[in-house]
């Protein structure tokens, strides 16, 4: 077969039979007014295939969320149960048809609760993945970290949770799940202390103790104002380095200043290594806790089991008849469900309900406000109240939940190391704020505890 | 107000916490202060001796201690496998110490995102009957959560004490740390000294792991919270000297504990830096150093 031969043939093959060379309909014919109106009309409908096929491909063109959260590090317990919860609102709104009609995809990169690396990934979330709108994660360092790139990109920011991020910039676009409060750094210690006030007679002396980071340096500053505002003398007041390993030395110094009061901002190892402490030097006090992170953790809760009784420390929610929100038991049932596998907290009391809070305000706003346009979504959220799995919710002028609602709650009767009994009603009371109290404060700390 | 008791019990919690911390810095003196191996990784294999414990006392109830004198064996294994790798890649062939010590970062790394995914982000504890009682006498508080990782470690130091001075292994060890090149020409096989070497180096992280997760919660990253500290303690120790290691370790401990009584938590940190600081102004090479 000739080279020219070759060439014909794959002519041939590579063109439809209807199409081929040999079968050209048009082929010796002359163009007529029938033939020109054919293909006009073949032309056309080929057209509007090619416009339609492009409009489908834009309505399919995803809503890009990003997000840096804590998936190892010190946090990575409570960002790993905060992700869960928003991918489970992103699989609830892509099952109804999607944000404004497209559907929702996630890019987060795992922070590792480590504020350094945070510059990085939100550049690389703006500039390269090209997101639509911007999470914040789990953690005051890494929002404080976070917040000053958003800001310069003009962009809306839903924190998961923080404490007084915003206060020193007010920037209108920022909001945060944590039900602290706009003045989250005294709020975030108030209820404690208005729980001690409520013993008889009322203490007169209080220690404060806490870790020397970020978040535990702003409630001890709240701390002392609440103090001062209660009349309670300071009488042993001091940090501890991020790194402690032994707590021992520090309730021994604390009992020999003989507080009535005991008030600790702890992060999660530390906060068992002094309530260890705390039972193993039989601390006499008559009230002891506060803000423990840590105890809000399934893991925690089951290996501290009987050492939590009568501690008092602050929770987003615990089972009891005055926190029976629409929606918040069947978002429990279904996280507890998903958790098993996903490796994430297995109660889901802490953070979980708050980060799907926060996705529920975000759809409301991103559909009311028919866009993504931040100023728009900012303004919104401002002026609505929401209903969420946790209640009302609105804000403040700095991000802040408009009411703080921290929960303080007191331990009681727990036995052994059963997980289950954690999710009865009645041993983890709420007694502070008055309007969601699910008993009183049991005191002394020492007399029940050992 | 500070009385004698406190200072009593400060001092006593300070050698507790001592001879913890001469158990997670043993290793560091065999690898860095007898082989020169900067092992920076050892305090994330310490992590994994507290997650072995961890899940054999989670199945079975073991105690945590004994899981790990159990599985020490083990870890001395993945010490001597670790040693062959690294000798081929970097000793052996001539490379510095320096892309020695982007070796082990990177298995630090390795390791610990291998624990996360097979334990997650959670913090681990674990349940022991010496968890929670205290004895006391004289004033003196013992917490037997302190008392029970000091016990094993001052029985793991002084066995690797005898062990070094007193057997043909061990001394054979000490010599490859004082001159390697010497031994060599007597027809010694350095590298298996150095790889056995190695391996009781990770072996003794097998059994600081089941201290650290009997004194505080335990998460896959918990590891990085060391480093500074069992190199601090290695240097003021003397590079190499098991009682220099153990001197140290009670210094700091001390240091921290009375700090954090007299003047509180928050100058612990600057407080033991400042002592390590003053200890090699005067001494450069150590407490015990040569």
């Amino acid at each position: 077969m000739s080279k020219h031969g070759i060439r014909q043939n794959h002519g041939k093959r590579a063109l439809s039979p209807e199409l081929s060379f040999d079968d050209n309909p048009i082929k010796g014919t002359r163009l007529t007014r029938r033939l020109f109106g054919r293909g006009f009309m073949t032309i056309s409908a080929l057209a509007a295939c090619r416009a339609l096929r492009a409009s489908s491909a834009l309505a399919a063109e995803p809503i890009k969320i990003g997000f840096g959260m804590a998936q190892s590090g010190p946090l990575g317990g409570n960002g790993k149960a905060a992700l869960l919860a928003i991918e489970m609102w992103r699989d609830n709104i892509n099952a109804r048809g999607g944000l404004l009609g497209r559907p929702v995809q996630l890019i987060y990169y795992d922070d590792q609760t480590n504020p350094a690396l945070i510059p990085g990934i939100y550049s690389k979330l703006f500039d390269i993945d090209k997101v639509d709108l911007v999470l914040g994660g789990y953690g005051t360092a890494v929002q404080a970290a976070a917040l000053p790139i958003v800001m310069q990109r003009k962009q809306l920011l839903i924190g998961t949770g923080a404490v007084a991020v915003n206060d020193r910039y007010n920037y209108d676009k920022y909001f945060q799940m944590l039900p602290n409060g706009s003045t989250a750094r005294t709020s975030t210690s108030e209820g404690f202390f208005q729980a001690a006030m409520t013993m008889e007679p009322k203490p007169k002396t209080v220690a404060i103790v806490g870790a020397l980071t970020e978040f535990s340096h702003n409630v001890i500053l709240g701390a002392r104002e609440n103090a001062e505002k209660f009349g309670l003398k300071i009488v042993y007041d001091s940090g501890y380095p991020p790194n402690q390993v032994e707590f021992g030395s520090i309730i021994r110094s604390i009992q020999a200043a003989d507080p009535e009061v005991v008030f600790v901002a702890s992060y999660p190892p530390d906060s068992a290594g002094v309530i260890r402490a705390a039972y193993e030097q039989k601390l006499q006090t008559r009230m002891f806790g506060g803000a423990m992170i840590g105890l809000q953790y399934a893991e925690l809760k089951q290996q501290l089991g009987p050492m939590m009784n009568d501690v008092l420390s602050y929770e987003f929610y615990v089972p009891a008849p005055t926190t029976n929100f629409p929606g918040i038991k069947e978002f429990l049932a279904a996280y507890q469900e998903r958790a098993k596998t996903a490796g994430a907290d297995l109660l889901g009391f802490y953070l979980p309900p708050y980060a799907y809070a926060g996705m529920e305000i975000l759809e409301k706003a991103v559909t009311a406000t028919k866009g993504l346009e931040a100023d728009a979504i900012g303004r919104y959220i401002h002026e609505t109240t929401f209903d969420t799995v946790v209640g009302k919710v609105s804000f403040a002028a700095n991000g802040d939940w408009a009411k703080p609602r921290l929960l303080y709650v007191q331990y009681r009767g727990i036995v052994g190391n059963d997980l289950d009994q954690f999710k009865e009603v009645g041993k983890q009371v709420i007694v502070e704020p008055q309007e969601f109290a699910s008993g009183t404060l049991h005191y002394p700390f020492a007399a029940s505890s050992h | 107000m500070v009385t004698f008791n406190l200072l009593l019990n400060a001092v006593v919690s300070g050698i507790l916490l001592g001879g913890f911390y001469a158990a997670v810095t043993i290793g560091i003196t065999i690898a860095f202060g007898m082989l020169d191996i900067v092992n920076i990784a050892h305090p994330v294999f310490i992590v994994m001796g507290s997650f072995i414990a961890y899940l054999v006392n989670r199945m079975f109830g073991v105690d945590p201690i004994v899981t790990v004198i159990v599985a020490s064996p083990l870890f001395f294994l993945l010490g001597v496998a670790i040693f062959r790798f690294y000798h081929a890649a970097f000793e052996g062939s001539g490379r510095g110490s320096l892309r020695g010590l982007a070796f082990f970062f990177g298995m630090l790394f390795v390791i610990e995102v291998t624990l996360l995914l097979a334990f997650g982000v959670d913090y681990r504890l674990v349940r022991t009957t010496y968890i929670g009682p205290n004895v006391g006498f004289a004033h003196i508080d013992l917490p037997l959560r302190m008392v029970m990782p000091f016990v094993g470690s001052i029985a793991l130091v002084s066995g690797l004490h005898i062990f070094f001075g007193h057997t043909f292994v061990g001394r054979a060890i000490m010599a490859v740390a004082q001159d390697e090149f010497a031994l060599s020409l007597m027809a010694v096989d350095t590298v298996a000294i150095r790889q056995l070497a190695f391996g009781i180096a990770i072996a003794t992280a097998a059994i600081a792991g089941g201290f650290l997760i009997v004194i505080q919660p335990v998460e896959p990253s918990l590891g990085r919270e060391y480093i500074g500290r069992v190199f601090a303690i290695c240097v003021l120790g003397g590079m190499g000297s098991i009682p220099g290691t153990v001197i140290a370790a009670f210094i700091l401990g001390v240091v921290e504990t009375m700090t954090s009584t007299l003047w509180g938590p928050s100058w612990a940190p600057a407080v033991s830096f400042a002592a390590l600081l003053l200890t090699l102004a005067v001494r450069p090479s150590g407490i015990m150093g040569r």
